[in-house]
């Protein structure tokens, strides 16, 4: 039966994937709900609670605002804090009772902004969606509101990178490393869309890159917003291992800027890999087991809410689910699975095991590999 | 990136300023990393042999999910995800009925008890979860379904945790009674054998049984047979009150208590009712109570003369008696300089009032308002060594000499304020590793 998860775990929600793409922004943040999902974020999905400060709040909804639809609590409560702390913006994301009560976010932020002068916007996240929907929407609505500069030209051949949350990449030196990676191949890195920039270097990396690079499915929408204002292009994957990240290197150099493709050969001669995890990441690393291991018959399961195009394409099958008993049947006749160790449970041939923070949170954070460049190839090398 | 709030207003008054309850206005809530305290999802596991089944959406079952598998607990634990069309096309009774029969079809052998845990949408909704139990049971003749929530929204009758703690005991069914049989029920740690009460209760022929200690579900249900159910956490009232009608079991509510005319207090009730002759070789109560009052105060007078001055702050998560915890130090001449509470409890209501007429300059600081963001080790205070009791204020204060304490840490008595003196000498003498240790979820519950 479809919704069932006898052995699974669940992927971190939309609301969440607010408040990571937003954490490290100088905003106030506040989820409204009763409480438990505050510390469920705090806890599981954002491994930067303890360190790094922000402000991320619980509304503490109760049966009788809820019912009665008594929004002027929030209100209050959010001007008072804003007030006091004053954040470069607010936002309010919603938990699945506010959404069943038909709470309008977006007016009541509206409402607060006029309050406060301060810029604030209302999600509309349900508690139901994963948490890839949260995060893009978050970075759109950054990209709308605080890219207003006018577009110049950097000396130097510059990209900002779109779509880094812990939730994809932990906090385990992927960011940091990608990073090196770029500016040791000559591309400067104006920002990093959202982990250690501000919204000040956002901005002004928006209007100055020459092209933006999509690490995951959650900065596609911001991408081709800042590609319809700014008229930057922008480029989707991660350097995963050996050649893939030298032919990424050189699409990018040489402006080449098209989705990555599937190249998979037709002729298929390899046992059956199934790559489960976030679909930029995934095709990635498929490229990498491809181009390195000369692996063919590798198909990827996109469990989360976006579904790119450049995995709906005829050269290779792919599945868009994130129902147990589906993705079971997918991986029964698989000979290697490469997924988050959750996955393990149901997986009854070769695991490779990928944590993934926004499947199974904190719990093997320490043994996340470093998937950018080279170096991945030896990691990858002791399954095959 | 953030302000500083430290000249501004933290959530922090001195106990004389406090002139109403609660004690902080309720405001933005702030989600501390210290995690210690047990959740619903902990407090279920305590059931034996028991199988969780939550419904609802992932924000919901993310939480619950991944404390389970943090755990080990997973082999105990399936899920129902509700998705946005499932509200409006699906009947949420037939939904449920069929995923946990299609999760149970699938386990190798039927659990003995089952919880179906449902969240605020199944209330929301309507949905009829009488009429999902009953039809479960038939289908399931030999397993025990019970109905647990996670509703945090309709907190307004009862506590999510209150309803867990009452639910544990659902499945208990009226047998015959044992008149030598008493349950300590509501805790999330086995009440400890050191502690007076299990002391007294064995020496005068009583069989003591706790949820803690049961090694099998056979075990727990025969926690019906006792005559009286003891409990020390005010979250437990709800379980007592209901298990007293439905099972005519009595209830007696001996709260954690750290001062002497309590503990004094709560003995002598306690003997009265069940009509105690032996007190671990003394004569009388009385005897046995002068030498643990003279015992623990020659602890007191030790621990003082080592730790000296040394300040000392309470969180509302080691002890469900802060106040009283602190009216014992402050009577003996600890450092006692802050209380970390959101509220007081009606049975700390006379501490409070005792260490605001006596202790006036005491500190209270507010563990939820989205101020403690903000808030850290007081400048006066940073680089000397303080003392936390509880997890929360170790954090809020970042000091390493803490005692890891949650819920009264399964001790009551005269043994409760000894180990609490023991405790306090190690914290003093020995630092932990606050930050890995405070993270920990549910502190002391594992596979």
């Amino acid at each position: 039966m479809k919704r069932v998860s006898k052995k699974l775990s669940c992927y971190s929600s939309d609301l969440f994937g607010v408040c990571s793409a937003l954490y490290e922004l100088g905003g106030l943040t506040v989820i409204h709900d009763a409480s438990g999902c505050n510390s469920t974020y705090t806890t599981h999905d954002e491994p930067r609670w303890y360190d790094i400060p922000s402000m991320v709040y619980i509304s503490a909804l109760t049966e009788s605002d809820a019912v009665m639809g008594n929004d002027s609590k929030l209100i209050e409560e959010i001007c008072a804090a804003a007030k006091e702390t004053k954040p470069n913006f607010i936002a309010i994301t919603s938990s699945p009772l506010p959404m069943i009560m038909g709470t309008d976010l977006k007016g009541i932020a509206k409402l607060i902004e006029k309050r406060t002068g301060i810029p604030a916007f209302g999600f509309n996240t349900d508690g139901l969606k994963t948490y890839d929907k949260g995060i893009s929407d978050a970075l759109f609505k950054i990209a709308g509101r605080f890219c207003t500069r006018e577009k110049f030209k950097t000396e130097k051949f510059s990209a900002n990178i779109i779509g880094a949350t812990p939730l994809d990449f932990s906090i385990t030196g992927n960011i940091e490393t990608l990073k090196k990676f770029f500016e040791k191949n000559g591309i400067e890195i104006l920002s990093t869309w959202a982990m250690g920039s501000t919204l000040e270097e956002m901005a002004e990396g928006a209007a100055g890159a020459d092209v933006n690079i999509v690490i995951s499915a959650s900065g596609i929408k911001a991408a081709d917003y800042l590609k319809e204002k700014y008229g930057t292009p922008y480029v989707t994957g991660i350097p995963v291992g050996r050649k893939h990240s030298k032919d990424f290197i050189d699409m990018i150099k040489g402006r080449q800027y098209e989705a990555p493709v599937s190249i998979m050969p037709e002729n298929i001669t390899y046992g059956k890999t199934v790559i489960i995890a976030e679909p930029v990441f995934a095709e990635s690393l498929r490229q990498c087991l491809y181009k390195d291991f000369g692996k063919t018959n590798v198909h990827i399961i996109c469990p989360l809410s976006i579904h790119p195009d450049f995995l709906k394409n005829e050269t290779q099958e792919n599945f868009f689910t994130d129902e147990e008993c589906e993705i079971e049947e997918i991986i029964k006749d698989a000979d290697l699975v490469i997924a988050d160790p959750l996955y393990k449970k149901i997986c009854h041939k070769a695991f490779a095991a990928i944590p993934h923070e926004a499947y199974s949170g904190r719990i093997f954070r320490n043994e996340i590999p470093v998937f950018i460049g080279e170096a991945f190839c030896s990691w990858m090398e002791q399954f095959f | 990136m953030l302000i500083n709030l430290r000249e501004q207003n933290l959530p922090l008054k001195k106990i004389s300023e406090i002139k109403s309850h609660p004690l902080f206005p309720p405001n933005l809530e702030y989600s501390s990393p210290a995690r210690g305290k047990w959740t619903i999802a902990h407090l279920s596991m305590l059931i034996p042999d028991s199988y969780q089944i939550y419904i609802g959406a992932i924000c919901c079952l993310r939480g619950v999910v991944l404390s389970a598998a943090e755990d080990g607990m997973m082999n105990r634990f399936s899920m129902i995800h509700i998705k946005d069309f499932d509200m409006i096309d699906t009947s949420m009774e037939n939904f449920v009925i069929d995923g946990v029969t299609e999760i149970l079809n699938g386990t190798e052998k039927l659990p003995p008890s089952v919880l179906i845990f449902t969240t605020c949408i199944h209330h929301f909704v309507a949905c009829d979860m009488k009429l999902v139990l009953r039809r479960l049971k038939e289908k399931f003749s030999g397993t025990d379904f019970t109905e647990c929530f996670m509703t945090p929204t309709m907190r307004k009758k009862m506590a999510p945790d209150d309803m867990m703690r009452k639910q544990l005991y659902a499945a208990l069914e009226p047998v015959d009674k044992k008149n030598n049989s008493v349950n300590i029920i509501g805790n999330c740690f086995a009440l400890k054998k050191t502690s007076d009460i299990f002391l007294l209760l064995k020496e005068n022929g009583f069989s003591v049984k706790d949820i803690c200690t049961c090694k099998n579900y056979h075990e727990y249900k025969r926690m019906a047979e006792s005559t009286l159910n003891i409990f020390s956490v005010p979250s437990a009232k709800a379980a007592a009150t209901e298990l007293e009608q439905r099972l005519n079991q009595e209830c007696l509510y001996l709260p954690a208590s750290y001062t002497f005319p309590e503990i004094e207090k709560y003995l002598n009730l306690i003997a009265a009712r069940m009509n105690l002759k032996n007190f671990c070789g003394f004569k009388t109560l009385s005897e046995y109570i002068e030498e643990k009052k003279n015992h623990l105060t020659e602890k007191i007078r030790e621990v003082k003369k080592t730790i000296g001055n040394t300040p000392i702050a309470i969180d509302i998560t080691a002890t469900t008696r802060p106040f009283n915890m602190g009216r014992l130090l402050l009577e003996n001449d600890f450092n006692l300089f802050r209380i970390y509470a959101d509220a007081v409890s009606p049975d700390d209501m006379e501490d409070f009032e005792w260490i605001k007429n006596n202790f006036p300059e005491t500190e209270v600081h507010a563990v939820t308002d989205y101020r403690c963001r903000f808030t850290s080790t007081p400048p006066e205070l940073c680089g000397k060594t303080i003392i936390a009791i509880g997890q929360k204020a170790a954090h809020f204060l970042n000091t390493d000499n803490f005692v890891n304490m949650i819920e009264n840490d399964g001790e009551w008595g005269f043994a409760a304020s000894f180990n609490l003196m023991e405790n306090i000498y190690d914290a003093f003498k020995n630092k932990k590793d606050m930050r890995s240790i405070v993270q920990i979820k549910a502190w002391g519950c594992m596979a």
